[in-house]
């Protein structure tokens, strides 16, 4: 190579399409009805497909009879997925599928499959430590400086226990897909995070070469992480489609099998002891945590998280295994629970005290990563001012006079984010059409219009000019949507490959403008000159030299290279403040206001970042006030698998939610970072510091319910 | 003031409790939980017995005649989706939390998860794929992209159904109406930020127009 061209964001001054609020592409679309996502399609001859699933929490299954369904009219495919001799782990596993020409006989036949168990001991509680028994596999502990001489030296000690639980996902499109394996080929219609991936990974499980499977995908009814891989599902799906003849199969999951078995986000509980200083300086930590991932084990939280140079620290976490389905990577894997835990600490150590918590977590950031230091100070007093903090927080419960009381909490977050490895391709027709074509799928996070924004801000063209093809794995390979890496990597590789394709089309026009290819540019629709409208030609124009050939240039993402050349990086601080109004008598919460204050490197679209903002925040509402997987210790059964009894936060029930990206040059010379997660961490922090702070006493366990809230107030152990 | 959904309290003798008990599928759940008194309550006066097995029926779907033939079990959302391909309305929760269902009965904002399609025959049924015309977007579709009050977009058209609904009872909302007015909707991508802002504008973008435009 000899020039590598430049490849590099537009200064802020000049961007005419990264930067403004332009609207979602396939917001019509959607906002019609018009978008079939993939459980609404119905290729010709397809037949519905249902699950049976096991009603036990641990058992092995002793008999299977499935000849009754399969007697069934209409009936067109049985598979046994647990055989006779299998162990099953928790309510909702898998027990056989069924395909028949109506949905109604599919679940008809499921009913008329006979399976007999054998019933298991089951363990589900995983809260309490003590009784855990065998279930809890304590981990090693990790021990820095000197933790007891810092206890013995230290002017100020508290001490706490917290608890964060199992929650859901509850993507409004259930885990399944269409899928169809007919020969030695398969089509496969997915609800995917992950596009590219997908027929890889499927490949394996059916001894199909991946070559040989479609993948196709226009829009999925969310993922949060827990939409990766192909799942048994698509095994199961592809059985039986292939017993059935070849006809596709529509198979995905009702919502209690959804909630019960597609995923789901680990509890973590801890008790904390911090000592320091009696001017807000922690300085040391001590933590014991446990948690459950379902019968799989965890890391644990990270303790302590963001504030990682506290000098003495000792902490041990402790798995408990428990007869109930697995977690997945849930919007910032293990993350809500790390910043629940320290935030919660901080602030019962600054009542210790008697400070102000605020100036607390000021003093404290002095243990974030050397970069992140003034971050945070800074968006502490940013966000404290946007709380209106310095005139509103009182100590504990003493803002109001009446059975309602407000209170204000803090919460802070940190994620990576960057770009994952990926290609796109820009593609230049002679007509002066333009593609970008690339493996990737859009969320509902705007992909689709981000890269279009990059390409049309590259080519010099309105965004209505740009074609943008995803969601199938013939285009050239993006990663999965997860760790906030879709935006880095897709605003990378447009980038890229549309800066490769217009040196293409320069080579082409430059003799027309009697120049050298390096002096052209591509702006408000002319390929001209560089700073000379006089010699200019139209794009079509100039896309109408290329004769018969069409260009197509490659852009890549390669992770470690991308620092250096400063389209995208890593590193995403946050910090949020609740503000919320308890009912001591009801314990009901109110939020008043939320206030978000978000690092974001550049914004290619300020829209679509403030409704990722807002969306975090309003989910991570719901999971800090209502939501709670609750297990029956004595049938070890889900009672809540269902959206009545685990319930979202609703239009009503989020307040006034106040969003300051940090938009500014030094941020933006990062390049883009992804924001999908960042502001999904802190929320269950900043309300629990709020409404403990309402209230008076410390509500140690998430979610903020009346019942837990007024256990606390009464004194006894929620 | 509220534009909650009501669940549909047909008096044709029909209800998808009512059919349960009635071919005797006593061991469904929806059968245990309910006590004497409560099926008394219920118990139609003199159910025509209709089904087990499919049925013809003939829907009025955005103006226009359907004939289908469904069990009688099949609920209307089924019957959109699995028999007539209008899927804009999704199935979610499928038992009347959620709202993503949401469709318009007779005027009424329903969840067509808890209405069983024999029921909803001789009944005026609005669904989304009614309200774009040639013209474009209806005035709440474009609100919703005005306002990106939509992410994934999966709960996004029975949202725009229920504002339908919601603004056709209540013309000149605050924001704390809407707020109330929207409460039998779920989002799991938290777009209400973007719903309030889009429902304020549709109502100022719909003024003068017909009711049921």
């Amino acid at each position: 190579m000899a020039n590598t061209p430049d490849y590099s964001w537009p200064p802020m001054e000049k961007r005419k399409v990264i930067g403004t609020p332009a609207k979602r592409l396939d917001g019509p679309i959607k906002s019609s009805g018009r978008a079939k996502f993939t459980s609404d399609l119905k290729p010709q001859d397809m037949l519905y497909g249902a699950y049976l699933t096991c009603p036990h929490a641990h058992a092995k299954v002793t008999a299977i009879d499935i000849s009754a369904a399969e007697k069934l009219t209409g009936v067109k495919a049985v598979y046994v997925a647990a055989a006779a001799g299998t162990e099953v782990h928790y309510q909702g596993w898998e027990i056989a599928a069924v395909a028949a020409t109506t949905e109604e006989i599919a679940h008809d036949a499921t009913r008329a499959i006979q399976v007999q168990y054998e019933i298991l001991p089951h363990h589900v509680n995983d809260s309490d430590l003590a009784n855990a028994g065998a279930r809890a596999k304590q981990g090693g502990e990790t021990v820095t400086g000197d933790p007891d001489q810092a206890f013995h030296d230290a002017e100020a000690v508290s001490e706490g226990q917290y608890g964060i639980p199992v929650i859901y996902h509850c993507c409004l499109e259930p885990h399944g897909q269409v899928i169809q394996w007919a020969g030695n080929t398969i089509n496969v219609w997915p609800s995917s995070q992950n596009i590219t991936g997908y027929a890889g990974d499927l490949g394996q499980h059916l001894q199909v070469p991946a070559t040989n499977i479609k993948v196709k995908m226009d829009y999925v009814g969310g993922g949060f992480g827990s939409k990766f891989s192909p799942d048994a599902w698509a095994v199961v799906g592809a059985n039986l489609s292939k017993i059935a003849g070849g006809r596709p199969v529509k198979l995905f999951l009702d919502r209690d099998t959804e909630l019960k078995i597609a995923g789901n986000r680990p509890s973590a509980f801890a008790k904390i002891k911090l000592g320091g200083k009696k001017d807000g300086t922690v300085t040391v930590w001590q933590s014991h945590s446990w948690g459950t991932g379902g019968m799989q084990a965890t890391q644990g939280p990270q303790q302590p998280y963001v504030l990682t140079k506290i000098p003495n620290i000792r902490q041990v976490h402790t798995n408990i295994s428990v007869n109930a389905g697995s977690n997945r990577a849930w919007r910032a894997p293990g993350n809500q629970q790390a910043s629940y835990l320290i935030c919660s600490a901080l602030d019962d150590f600054a009542n210790s005290i008697g400070m102000d918590p605020l100036e607390v977590f000021k003093v404290n950031a002095q243990y974030a990563p050397a970069a992140r230091v003034a971050t945070y100070r800074s968006q502490l007093d940013k966000a404290a001012e946007l709380a209106d903090w310095k005139k509103l927080w009182r100590p504990r419960g003493q803002n109001g006079n009446g059975p309602v009381k407000r209170g204000l909490g803090i919460g802070f977050g940190a994620w990576a984010g960057g770009g994952h490895a990926g290609k796109g391709r820009a593609v230049i027709h002679p007509d002066g059409s333009v593609a970008i074509e690339t493996g990737t799928q859009d969320l509902g996070t705007g992909t689709r219009t981000v890269i279009a924004q990059v390409a049309a801000e590259t080519f010099g063209l309105p965004l209505s000019q740009i074609k943008v093809v995803i969601g199938t794995n013939d285009l050239p390979p993006d990663g999965a949507s997860g760790g906030s890496s879709t935006v880095g990597a897709v605003s990378t590789t447009t980038r890229k490959a549309s800066i490769n394709a217009l040196a293409k089309l320069y080579e082409v026009v430059a003799p027309a403008l009697g120049a050298q290819p390096e002096d052209l540019e591509s702006v408000d629709g002319f390929v001209r000159v560089k700073g000379n409208p006089n010699k200019s030609l139209t794009w079509t124009a100039a896309c109408r030299k290329l004769g018969t050939t069409t260009i197509t240039e490659m852009g890549e993402n390669v992770p470690r290279q991308a620092a250096a050349e400063g389209l995208n990086s890593q590193g995403a601080a946050g910090v949020q403040i609740a503000d919320v109004s308890v009912d001591i008598e009801t314990g009901i919460v109110k939020v008043n206001r939320y206030i978000a204050v978000q690092d974001c490197g550049l914004i290619i679209n300020p829209k679509l970042a403030e409704s990722q903002i807002y969306g975090a925040i309003i989910m991570g509402l719901g999971t800090a006030l209502y939501e709670e997987r609750i297990m029956d210790p004595h049938t070890g059964r889900v009672l809540n698998p269902d959206m009545e009894f685990y319930k979202l936060a609703g239009i009503a029930d989020i307040g006034d939610i106040v969003v300051h990206l940090d938009i500014r040059p030094e941020h933006d010379k990062r390049g883009v970072i992804g924001l999908g997660e960042p502001p999904a961490i802190p929320i269950c922090a900043a309300i629990g510091n709020a409404v403990t702070n309402a209230v008076g006493v410390r509500v140690p366990h998430i979610p903020m319910t009346a019942n837990h809230i007024l256990a606390a107030l009464e004194g006894r152990n929620a | 003031m509220s534009s909650k959904k009501v669940p549909e309290r047909p008096d044709t003798g029909f209800s998808r409790r009512g059919f349960i008990r009635g071919v005797g599928v006593s061991g469904g759940a929806l059968g245990l939980l309910e006590t004497e008194t409560e099926a008394a309550a219920a118990a139609p006066a003199a159910p025509a017995t209709v089904g087990p097995g499919e049925v013809p029926i003939t829907l009025t779907i955005n103006g226009k005649p359907v004939k289908l033939t469904v069990e009688p079990r099949v609920t209307l959302i089924d019957a959109m989706r699995n028999f007539l391909d209008l899927t804009g309305a999704k199935r979610v929760c499928d038992r009347g939390t959620c709202g993503a269902c949401t469709v318009i009965m007779a005027g009424k904002t329903v969840y067509a998860c808890s209405i069983l399609a024999i029921d909803a025959q001789g009944k005026s049924i609005e669904t989304i794929e009614g309200l774009t015309s040639t013209a474009g977007l209806h005035p709440i579709s474009k609100a919703f992209c005005d306002n990106d009050a939509q992410q994934c977009g999966y709960c996004t058209p029975g949202f725009v159904m229920a504002s339908k609904g919601f603004l056709n009872e209540h013309a000149n909302p605050t924001e704390e109406d809407v707020k109330h007015g929207l409460g039998g909707n779920l989002c799991r991508c938290g777009t209400y930020m973007g719903i309030r802002k889009a429902v304020l504008q549709a109502s100022k973008d719909m003024k003068g127009a017909p009711k049921n435009g």
